[in-house]
């Protein structure tokens, strides 16, 4: 490895730790990511020839705090600016200063720094932009890509995010114990929003897309770190890394959409199915199974079958009636439904969701599968129609072909009939 | 006398790594223990998964406590480990604790990432 991409590295790692003390410090989301900045350019100026600092994060958060300071001044008034090789000796403050910092605060300044970005007077995509951009640290070009939006949009919706948490006016004390526990659920959201926006258009060259993903379980597993024992968070980053273990096997060459059924298993990476299996294993010796432990322990069967066969349709038929009555939702029951055709066939399925028909009419999956029960029990026609449903609501490319090759599927079973 | 070699590393960082880095450092490393496997002194080469994945077993009293962790501020030193081929989680709880019996030692239970299996002969330890 180079010793700039170490240095990257260090600096990513840092992040939120620096950035969520430089928040508790300033109290300002613009003043700290500066402050951040500067400190970034001065370790790629420094590090170098001086060698890695004994704690980099101390040293950024000394660093920035000082080049802010510095920058305040110089704004106030023209005093003149310290020498460059002054403020960067920084040695013994350095150590002092690495010695004060204590976990107890880390952990609350990442928290901190996590929870006013999900602050519950901004919308989910303000939420996950600002995250991005103050926690992980992603251009507002990376970001805006991510979510397929101009990069003049996303600077907008960043700025408003920033304005808005300014005028909340946040009280930036530690969390006492309940507020932290409703914090954590708010973060987790976030986070999980981060990943879905990766997953769902996870399509084949789409590489800054599934890098959402790989942001979302980072930040899941420092989550994780500060909160070794909350089995949801467990069940949370065990799920991100089992439905992100089948990416190089959800689509074909042509990147095309692959139905799990179909997927070379051969292509899932088995180390992140581990992981997840794991994760899943210990949350649940918890014995409080919140909606991700649920989640990532139907996602645990699927990829503890070797083949589609030998998946285990009872059990995940269990477990989503335990989803749904922990968040009942429409989207439950339809995901339930696939485990009903499995088990009991197409037409108990159909029965299952068509309660579901009108909450569910804008829904890209709900004609889709609806097509295939339709097209199981041999009513083609009804299932030509669904599958035109969904061909108008596919949100990409690959979503539209997948259902046209179920269309193809539908003219050479009607022709040989 | 054999010796293991434990790596100790900032967490966060490794996990930023992207996989050609990974891939770099662990052909950097193959390349280093070259030597001894040429010469059948390679062991096994281990990498755990990340420390959320790790489960402890203490005790407490009589009992016996399952933890998550181990956690940031733990003062324990690793001494040594085994490796075994269980089922699930429970069956390697369950071996550890009859393992554990009547020891004040620390077990501490982690999922294996990659194994090598190196082509060390086994060997016992040397008695006096």
């Amino acid at each position: 490895m180079t010793e700039l991409a170490w240095i990257e590295n260090t600096l990513t790692s840092a992040r939120p730790q620096a950035m969520g003390a430089l928040v508790r410090y300033f109290r300002d989301l613009d003043r700290a990511e500066e402050a951040f900045q500067e400190a970034c350019l001065r370790a790629l100026r420094n590090w170098p020839m001086k060698g890695p600092p004994r704690d980099p994060t101390a040293w950024l958060i000394f660093v920035g705090r000082n080049a802010a300071l510095d920058g305040v001044r110089r704004d106030s008034r023209n005093t003149a600016l310290p020498p460059e090789d002054k403020i960067s000796d920084l040695d013994d403050v350095e150590t002092d200063m690495a010695e004060r910092l204590d976990d107890a605060h880390y952990r609350d300044d990442i928290l901190r720094l996590m929870f006013v970005c999900c602050h519950p007077d901004l919308p989910a995509t303000q939420q996950v932009a600002l995250a991005l951009r103050i926690v992980s640290g992603l251009s507002v070009r990376q970001i805006a890509s991510a979510f397929l939006i101009g990069e003049k949009a996303m600077e907008q919706r960043i700025t408003r995010a920033k304005r808005r948490v300014a005028e909340a006016n946040l009280p930036f004390t530690a969390p006492n114990a309940v507020e932290r526990s409703k914090r954590l659920g708010s973060v987790a959201a976030m986070i999980y929003l981060v990943f879905n926006e990766g997953y769902s258009a996870t399509c084949g060259a789409d590489v800054v897309r599934a890098s959402l993903c790989d942001e979302a379980i980072r930040l899941a597993r420092l989550l994780l770190r500060l909160f070794p024992s909350e089995p949801e968070i467990m069940g949370l980053l065990a799920l991100m890394l089992l439905q992100h273990a089948r990416s190089a096997a959800r689509t074909d060459a042509d990147g095309n959409a692959v139905l799990l059924d179909d997927q070379d298993r051969t292509l899932w990476n088995r180390s992140g199915i581990e992981e997840g299996l794991a994760l899943v294993d210990k949350a649940l010796r918890h014995g409080q199974p919140g909606p991700y432990q649920v989640q990532a322990a139907i996602a645990a069967l699927h990829a503890r079958a070797k083949t589609p066969e030998e998946t285990d349709w009872e059990e995940i038929d269990l477990l989503y009636q335990m989803l749904e009555s922990q968040t009942p939702s429409p989207v439950v029951t339809l995901n339930r439904s696939v485990a009903i055709s499995k088990t009991q066939g197409p037409e108990a399925a159909l029965q299952l969701i068509a309660p579901l028909a009108e909450r569910l009419s804008g829904y890209f999956y709900y004609h889709g599968v609806r097509g295939a029960y339709l097209s199981k029990t041999g009513r083609a026609e009804e299932a030509r129609e669904a599958f035109d449903r969904a061909i108008a609501l596919a949100r990409t490319p690959a979503e539209a072909a997948h259902i046209r090759q179920h269309l193809d599927q539908l003219a050479v079973m009607t022709q040989v009939n | 006398m054999l010796y293991a070699i434990l790596c100790y590393h900032n967490e966060d960082v490794v996990m930023s790594w992207s996989r050609e880095e990974d891939d770099a450092v662990l052909a950097k490393r193959r390349s280093v223990q070259k030597e001894l496997v040429d010469t059948d002194r390679m062991g096994p080469a281990i990498r755990l998964m990340p420390t959320s994945a790790a489960t402890t077993i203490r005790a407490s009293g009589s009992e016996q406590l399952v933890l998550d962790g181990p956690f940031a501020e733990t003062k324990e030193q690793l001494l040594g480990f085994y490796v075994v081929d269980c089922e699930n989680l429970e069956e390697v709880v369950d071996f550890a604790k009859r393992m554990k019996e009547g020891e004040s030692v620390t077990f501490e239970i982690r999922p294996v990432q990659i194994f090598e299996k190196g082509n060390l002969p086994e060997r016992e330890a040397s008695t006096k």
